[in-house]
């Protein structure tokens, strides 16, 4: 009972203080849908720049997966037209199957990556594929920070109030 | 002693999507709002081809060959398949920024170009990009709070930006853009070549009947003859015309919107840099390219409010200049759900005095099963 209302504190006090963190759209190829992989200043110390970029680069590498045009999405588009697109009301598109292994891949990297550092890397499809977000627990370092956890500072940084001011 | 009454009806995230439009079937199906010209659209296919096959079909069918109303039907089917998809479904509507989102991009904005005095419009804002050694401006939505992807534009019908605007179409009742263009294109082929063949066998009709009874008997017997030589005639000059155009512009691959604003025209500009220089491989890209899914998750369900006495709108006017569009983000909850599992020796809770928070009953269990889906 009072680990429940410890928990419902901290819960509230950590939606308030958690910082956000948007990677931006990276269109210097193209419409295609790829993130940049630039590191944010405001995760420096939180997570290591290689764990972060190889991030990102796969989950570029899933979405130019999912729009990449060559025989097989010919194929679909060409079945699909054949049938006057009444297959798609029981198929489901190669675009939907590679967001759900999107999905999965960022559930499994909150899992073991992220949510030990105290981040949250929310799925882009939530936001209309315009960015990235990632969620910056402040009071992570404070509370419950146990030995297992693999990261490096003990206090959160003071990046100020808002998200990211350059 | 006032009792809450805690509404069970689920609300679903479409009925509280900002934009002008129409959405049926519990947001299974999205349209602009303005659709009379759409209904005038399918009495005149309907009408016509009810018309054919009543009539004319079933003389030509002993007549000549029965393959042909077998040909209309299946172009009748194939047209009316296409013209519901485009009008139905999502034209690949960018959602809004959420208003931290917002915040962020618009302190971007500022850090870049200092802050604006107060009453004065800013400028336009506009970020450079550089696609295939060309630059291209990105420029900001005042409405959506986003900086829009190259091709999108925002439809002042609609009052949304859309993913690879092309027009907003009255006759079709939607804006056509990245999702439902090649439904569109298909629906005005089909309809030109159904209108190609009513009409070209209305006229055989009536020259194989004028033989056998003359002209005038013919037309009198079966009136309805002259009204579908008279739409389809009308039809075909439009219609096929369009057609005709949309193939220029898929084998360009470029965009109505882009088209009319002249963006790729014209020696100062910068040639289209989407084209990939090959009619066959542009013309394949669009029509048969993968088809990116609606990112508007129409059917999720919005988390229940607690009581009757606040109505969602008003909980969403603190800030009237940022949007609110209601995308579900995975919250601390989920943050420290993980966390939690994750950290199995958990530590004595701190003994940090703070002083206990104002009674609130808890968020209930089931609404994070229902914002995460």
């Amino acid at each position: 009972m009072a680990t429940e209302v410890h928990n419902l504190q901290e819960l509230r006090r950590s939606a308030s203080l958690a910082t956000k963190i948007f990677i931006q759209r990276d269109y210097s190829d193209g419409t295609i849908c790829q993130f940049q992989t630039k590191f944010p200043p405001e995760l420096d110390g939180r997570i290591e720049r290689q764990l972060f970029e190889e991030t990102v680069k796969t989950l570029n590498g899933f979405y130019a997966e999912a729009e990449k045009i060559g025989g097989s999405s010919y194929l679909e588009g060409c079945l699909a037209c054949a049938t006057a697109y009444f297959i798609f009301l029981c198929m489901e598109t190669h675009y939907e199957k590679v967001l759900k292994k999107i999905t999965r891949y960022i559930q499994e990297q909150n899992e073991k990556i992220f949510a030990p550092r105290g981040l949250l890397l929310t799925d882009p499809v939530e936001r209309g594929m315009r960015v990235v977000s990632i969620y910056e627990d402040r009071c992570s370092s404070g509370s419950s920070s146990s030995g297992s956890s693999s990261s490096a500072s003990g206090s959160s940084s003071g990046g100020g109030g808002g998200a990211g001011s350059r | 002693m006032s009792v809450m009454v805690v509404r069970k009806k689920v609300t679903r995230k479409w009925e509280k999507l900002p934009g002008r439009n129409t959405f049926c079937c519990d947001g299974r199906v999205m349209m602009a709002r303005q659709k009379g010209i759409f209904y005038l659209t399918l009495f005149l296919i309907l009408g016509t081809c009810t018309l054919f096959f009543a009539f004319e079909c079933r003389y030509l069918a002993v007549q000549l060959s029965p393959a042909i109303p077998v040909f209309a039907a299946m172009l009748f089917l194939f047209s009316m398949a296409t013209l519901l998809r485009t009008s139905f479904s999502d034209p690949g509507v960018i959602p809004r920024a959420l208003p931290d989102e917002a915040a962020f991009i618009e302190m971007e904005i500022e850090a870049t170009n200092g802050a604006v005095p107060q009453g004065q419009r800013p400028p336009p804002r506009i970020k450079n990009f550089q696609i295939n050694n060309q630059i291209v401006k990105l420029k900001y939505c005042y409405t959506c709070k986003i900086f829009r992807p190259p091709r999108a534009s925002h439809c002042s019908i609609c009052d949304n930006c859309v993913e690879r605007f092309d027009h907003h179409c009255p006759w079709v009742g939607n804006c056509v853009g990245k999702r439902n263009y090649r439904y569109f294109y298909l629906f005005i082929l089909s309809l030109s070549l159904l209108t190609i063949y009513v009409f070209a066998f209305n006229i055989v009709y009536v020259a194989l009947k004028s033989l056998k009874i003359g002209f005038l008997e013919t037309l009198k017997e079966t009136p309805g003859t002259v009204l579908e030589v008279l739409i389809c005639f009308f039809t075909l000059w439009s219609v096929v015309g369009l057609t005709g155009f949309h193939t220029f512009l898929v084998a360009l691959n470029q965009t109505t919107n882009e088209d009319i604003k002249g963006s790729w025209t014209g020696k100062n500009r910068v040639q289209n840099p989407y084209s990939h220089g090959n009619i066959v491989k542009n013309c394949c890209e669009v029509l048969c390219g993968p088809l990116p899914p609606s990112v508007l998750d129409r059917r999720g369900i919005l988390p229940l409010e607690e009581s009757g006495s606040r109505p969602p709108s008003t909980q969403e006017t603190s800030s009237s200049l940022l949007p609110q569009s209601p995308v579900s983000v995975p919250d601390f909850k989920t943050l420290r759900a993980l966390t939690e599992h994750l950290s199995s020796n958990e530590m004595p809770e701190d003994s940090t005095p703070e002083e206990m928070p104002p009674p609130e009953p808890p968020e209930p269990p089931q609404e994070v099963a229902e914002a995460d889906k």
